[in-house]
């Protein structure tokens, strides 16, 4: 339990504080990222807001070398590509997110269960610094 | 056995589109105008526009790409159709698919016995980055574009589940892309009517006109396997494993089984329909198949009561070349983790035992999005008829079945047709 409430916005307050939230069912038990009011495992409301432990490991991944505006205006592009995946957590559930310090220039060589902890990346969007999801080898 | 719950029956008289591609010269009106037209030169029977009661319009954005909402009663008045009821459905790219079964279910249901479905989008007028930025709307803008994910990239991540898993060979990719491209080369409407070994002699063609060294390419493979011909987008996925951004129209005209030889001696008829939903990427417990597209399959298959081997032909979305080879498997072409060595043994060609995407597919055709669904039944509809010109099917095929993904598989509709003697 942490004093994050049940709403969507509250993952983007608990990144800037360095913190990965999500959402318990105490009913079935199930965890989700990010967090639910109603469990999709057993529509269960009888939920409460967790912070993960942060680790994880890769099932799947990209290196983009054709990024979207946002992207583009934070400097990468078809020379500075980046990697972005999709991380399962210790706890069981999986998010995307920014994967860091990994080898750009040989992309078969990322190897799928990569273990990986939680940091965040900050990014400049519209004139605003703000931290975005990003995970790194533990 | 058939197991239709459906009322009564529903058939496609017609079936017509405009060339995909990129027009800046046109809107999408012009191009509207264009499949209408083509439609009414490919129907057996003049059609009369006042017989048709309902529009159903797959669209995925216009408001984004054309900054102009609300489509559907426009379209119907460019067409003169007004007042009759107009609809846009919107399920990412798979809205044209979801259009032709929305209209069907209207036709079951009773209320309406001859509906035009329409399926477009204009996407060229944007820069590529707005295109990329657009697209990523149909995903969950709160959760994966923020991770920087784009269209290629959810695929190229599925791709790199799937090469995992399977030990699967990158090449299989490259594989469906040189076959789309050898189909495409024969369809007159397709935004790329040429091989990817004519696309390749073109680029030495034109490095020597500039008085640079020839490239080495030997092969259409070697040239798809140098990233100087062929550059990364997102990786394992390439810029010849992506669908183009196009511009382009198609249609189709449905009415009840029992009408249907008044529009058209040569019908063909709707015998399964199936849709699924999924959430996000990351929510799916397999990331090497989609799971929406082998529920909306087996919906389809059971209603008809046919079995995946019944199929004679298939239409799948083909967005990215990994998508067609996890279309083969999900659709139960091919066992799970089979359908990249299928793809790779020419099983997927059209002198193969599961021909997919004789049209050129979405990579080859192009990939107008709202258009892609409903171009899938015209290719159907003139392969079950004869009408596909240099690259029909020999053994006069009977069964076709089309298969749309909304997404990274949020959405996908699976149709299958018949042709009766
Ligand atoms: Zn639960």
């Amino acid at each position: 339990m942490n004093d994050y409430a049940l709403v969507n916005k509250e993952f983007f307050r608990a990144l800037e504080a360095g913190e990965l939230i999500g959402s318990k069912c105490l009913d079935c038990g199930e965890f989700s990222i990010p967090q639910r009011e109603i469990c999709p495992f057993c529509h269960s409301t009888n939920i409460e807001v967790v912070t993960f432990s942060g680790k994880g490991k890769l099932v799947a991944y990209t290196v983009i070398s054709v990024p979207p505006v946002k992207m583009a205006q934070a400097g990468y592009d078809s020379k500075n590509p980046y990697c972005v995946g999709i991380v399962e957590l210790a706890e069981g559930p999986r998010i995307s997110a920014q994967i860091l310090e990994m080898d750009l220039a040989h992309p078969e060589a990322i190897a799928i269960g990569t273990e990986l902890v939680m940091t965040t990346i900050q990014r400049e969007e519209d004139g605003v610094q703000k931290a975005y999801l990003a995970f790194k080898p533990a | 056995m058939s197991k239709s719950k459906w009322s009564r029956g529903v058939a496609v008289v017609g079936a017509g589109m405009s060339r995909f591609g990129a027009f800046p010269d046109k809107t999408s009106r012009d191009l509207f105008v264009e499949a209408f037209k083509d439609l009414n030169k490919n129907m057996d029977k003049a059609l009369d526009p006042k017989k048709i009661e309902a529009f159903y319009l797959g669209n995925f954005s216009s408001d984004q790409f054309e900054k102009q909402a609300h489509l559907a009663p426009i379209l119907a008045s460019w067409l003169g159709l007004s007042p009759i009821s107009a609809v846009r459905v919107e399920d990412a790219c798979a809205s044209g698919g979801v259009a032709i079964r929305q209209a069907a279910l209207a036709i079951a249901s009773g209320e309406y016995d001859v509906v035009l479905v329409g399926g477009l989008e204009k996407m060229t007028d944007l820069r590529i980055s707005e295109v990329t930025e657009a697209l990523g709307t149909a995903a969950d803008t709160q959760f994966e574009i923020p991770a920087g994910f784009t269209f290629p990239g959810f695929y190229a991540a599925m791709a790199t589940a799937y090469l995992h898993e399977y030990g699967a060979d990158r090449n299989a990719f490259f594989d469906v892309a040189i076959k789309n491209h050898k189909n495409g080369a024969l369809n007159d409407k397709a935004q790329f009517e040429q091989t990817i070994e004519q696309i390749m002699e073109d680029k030495k063609a034109r490095a020597v006109q500039k008085g640079r060294p020839e490239p080495t390419w030997k092969t259409d493979l070697e040239f798809l396997q140098d990233p100087k011909g062929n550059p990364n987008v997102a990786w394992p996925m390439t810029l010849f494993d992506c669908s183009p951004v196009s511009d382009g129209a198609a249609m189709a005209l449905l009415v009840s089984e029992d009408l249907a030889k008044q529009f058209s001696h040569h019908p063909i008829y709707l015998i399964g329909s199936g849709q699924a939903s999924d959430g996000a990427l990351p929510e799916r417990a397999t990331l090497s198949s989609i799971p929406a597209a082998e529920k909306a399959g087996k919906q389809a298959y059971e209603m008809a009561g046919l079995t995946p081997d019944d199929i004679d032909l298939a239409e799948v979305h083909d967005c990215f070349t990994v998508a067609e080879i996890m279309a083969s498997e999900d659709l139960g072409f091919f066992p799970r983790g089979e359908g990249w060595k299928a793809a790779m043994e020419g099983k997927t060609a059209r002198d193969g035992e599961h021909p997919i995407n004789t049209s050129g597919g979405l990579k080859a055709k192009g990939h107008p999005v709202g258009a892609s669904g409903v171009g899938q039944v015209v290719e159907i509809w003139k392969q079950l008829n004869g009408l596909a010109g240099e690259r029909q099917l020999p053994n006069a095929p009977k069964i076709g079945l089309t298969h749309n993904v909304g997404g990274s598989g949020q959405t996908c509709v699976v149709n299958i047709f018949e042709r009766r003697d």
